[in-house]
């Protein structure tokens, strides 16, 4: 145990050596008393390493209470990823996780230590857009626009999940993502249009 | 959110002692429920135990049943072939319930222990026996459109919001689950409860105590299955009334009806008199009706969701009344 530091314990997983848990916390406290009782740490905080659009992020001292909405726009800088709810009810913060949506508020950033995600930064190629953000842009699929890199997000995978056979299913599928413009009718023509692209 | 520290489980034992241990501890897989009442502050805890790195993801067929490992997410239960083609009911509560992103983050077993929308309990400030033992219930008195009308007491009538739960219900699952004192399975009868004099306990667990899995017997090939979920708009929403039914006939007459309901009742809801008088007899519109009739006739409605007495029966006519025409 004690010649383990923590964050390599962290991120080593499910690894024998890491068959015991250690509490979370900050790697000066960790090299200050490497054989600490397992109890609860007051503010536990650990420098994360999140993966994110292809990049490595190195984000030091970020509390355990923080969330992956929180730590993507606050520490990595990413800000297109926006808060709206922060109740898993908007969708505004939607990005990929292993490939996957979710809702970045209703996770914790030390839980995607080791995932990739991809967020709405890492769509575009260079100067060339993804399908998806060409399409918004072509139907003119927002207007305030801050719920647009969650609806883009979200869009993204649900072309990929195949739920784009109808404007009904288009609809349900991206129940998730509320738009208080209420600019529906274009993002399901949007998402109608990108899905036809990216299945070429 | 206030401070907590956290703890990535390797093992599902030590998931369990380190929970345990302190009285503030909570587990944590999908995330979702446990991150708003944090959020909300209807719950508090000192630690955090990250669960989803051990290998509870499985989801497996044998001897008729189906077992369902407590990580697996609740869009790829919905979406496995065997759910799909034994368990249409469940594929259906599960496609029912949250959004595409939240179904791809909550658990089966965190979907369980989903605690009431009950605005008052999510609130901050007003008097509720969920949050705050002993303060009271706001809703006894409040606006109650979302609340129940069976299964209620005088210190709280908030409803069990899970989709899953009342379609498991209707499937007599059981549940498994590890605690400190070892391994045990508990029947979908028994997990939830309703609230009597104590609404902060909502289930069967102890304080640390882990699920496992679910387990699903498989009905018969040719039992009918169906959810319906009514609610307030299309989709993304909360149940005012749901059906989760399991049907056996043989010709037009009822052999076997297993019926759960949400949104009306404090816990899933099972009522052995509806199933009794459907049982044995033909299924007509006048037996459906007679049903529903005991389905509510213990019903404590309040102003805002009396509604729900005649909408449960309806719900129910509707659930049942495609079947009227007997088996194949």
């Amino acid at each position: 145990m004690a010649q383990h530091r923590r964050r390599d314990v962290l991120k080593s997983g499910g690894v024998a050596a890491a068959a015991v848990m250690v509490p979370f916390a900050g790697t000066e406290q960790a090299a200050a008393a490497p054989d600490a009782p397992q109890a609860a740490q007051p503010r536990a905080v650990a420098d994360l390493t999140l993966s994110v659009n292809g990049t490595r992020h190195r984000l030091p001292g970020v509390e355990a209470r923080v969330t992956l909405l929180d730590a993507l726009r606050e520490q990595a800088g990413l800000t297109g990823t926006k808060k709206g709810c922060d109740r898993g009810e908007c969708g505004a913060c939607t990005v990929l996780v292993d490939g996957r949506r979710v809702k970045s508020c209703l996770t914790l950033a030390v839980m995607q230590e080791g995932r990739s995600i991809t967020t709405i930064e890492g769509l575009a190629r260079n100067e060339e857009l993804h399908p998806v953000q060409e399409a918004f842009v072509r139907r003119d699929a927002l207007q305030c626009g801050i719920c647009t890199p969650g609806q883009i997000m979200s869009a993204v995978a649900c072309i990929e999940e195949g739920h784009t056979g109808s404007e009904d299913e288009i609809r349900e599928w991206m129940s998730g993502n509320l738009c208080r413009c209420s600019c529906y009718p274009n993002i399901v023509d949007a998402v109608a249009d990108a899905a036809k692209v990216m299945r070429r | 959110m206030r401070d907590f520290a956290y703890a990535r489980a390797s093992r599902a034992t030590e998931a369990v002692q380190q929970v345990a241990r302190s009285a503030d501890a909570a587990f944590v897989a999908g995330g979702t429920d446990l991150l708003n009442l944090m959020k909300d502050g209807a719950e508090d805890h000192d630690l955090v135990v990250d669960i989803n790195h051990l290998p509870l993801t499985g989801i497996e067929e044998s001897e008729g049943r189906l077992r369902i490992g407590a990580l697996a997410r609740m869009a790829d239960v919905a979406l496995h072939p065997v759910v799909r083609r034994r368990l249409p009911v469940l594929s259906q509560a599960l496609l029912a319930g949250a959004s595409p992103q939240v179904r791809h983050m909550a658990s089966i077993g965190g979907n369980l222990l989903q605690r009431t929308r009950c605005w008052y309990f999510r609130g901050e400030g007003f008097a509720c026996n969920k949050r705050e033992p002993g303060t009271g219930c706001a809703a006894l008195e409040g606006r109650s459109r979302w609340h129940a009308v069976l299964g209620g007491s005088d210190h709280c009538i908030a409803v069990h919001p899970s989709d899953l739960a009342v379609a498991l219900r209707a499937l007599d699952a059981t549940v498994h689950t590890l605690g400190p004192r070892g391994a045990r399975t508990i029947a979908m009868a028994e997990f939830h409860r309703e609230p009597g004099h104590t609404p902060h306990l909502e289930n069967a667990l102890r304080h640390g105590e882990l699920i496992t899995a679910v387990e699903v017997p498989l009905p018969a090939p040719g039992a009918r299955q169906r959810y319906l979920k009514l609610r307030d708009r299309a989709t993304f929403e909360f149940a005012v009334v749901s059906v989760a039914v399991v049907l056996r006939m043989s010709g037009r007459t009822v052999e076997e009806a297993r019926l759960a309901f949400g949104g009306i009742a404090t816990r899933p809801w099972r009522s052995p008199e509806v199933e009794t008088a459907l049982e044995g007899r033909p299924l007509t519109e006048r037996n459906i009706a007679a049903a529903g009739r005991l389905l509510v006739q213990d019903a404590q409605p309040r102003e805002d969701n009396e509604f729900k007495i005649e909408l449960a029966q309806r719900a129910l006519q509707d659930v049942l009344g495609r079947y009227t025409g007997g088996s194949r």
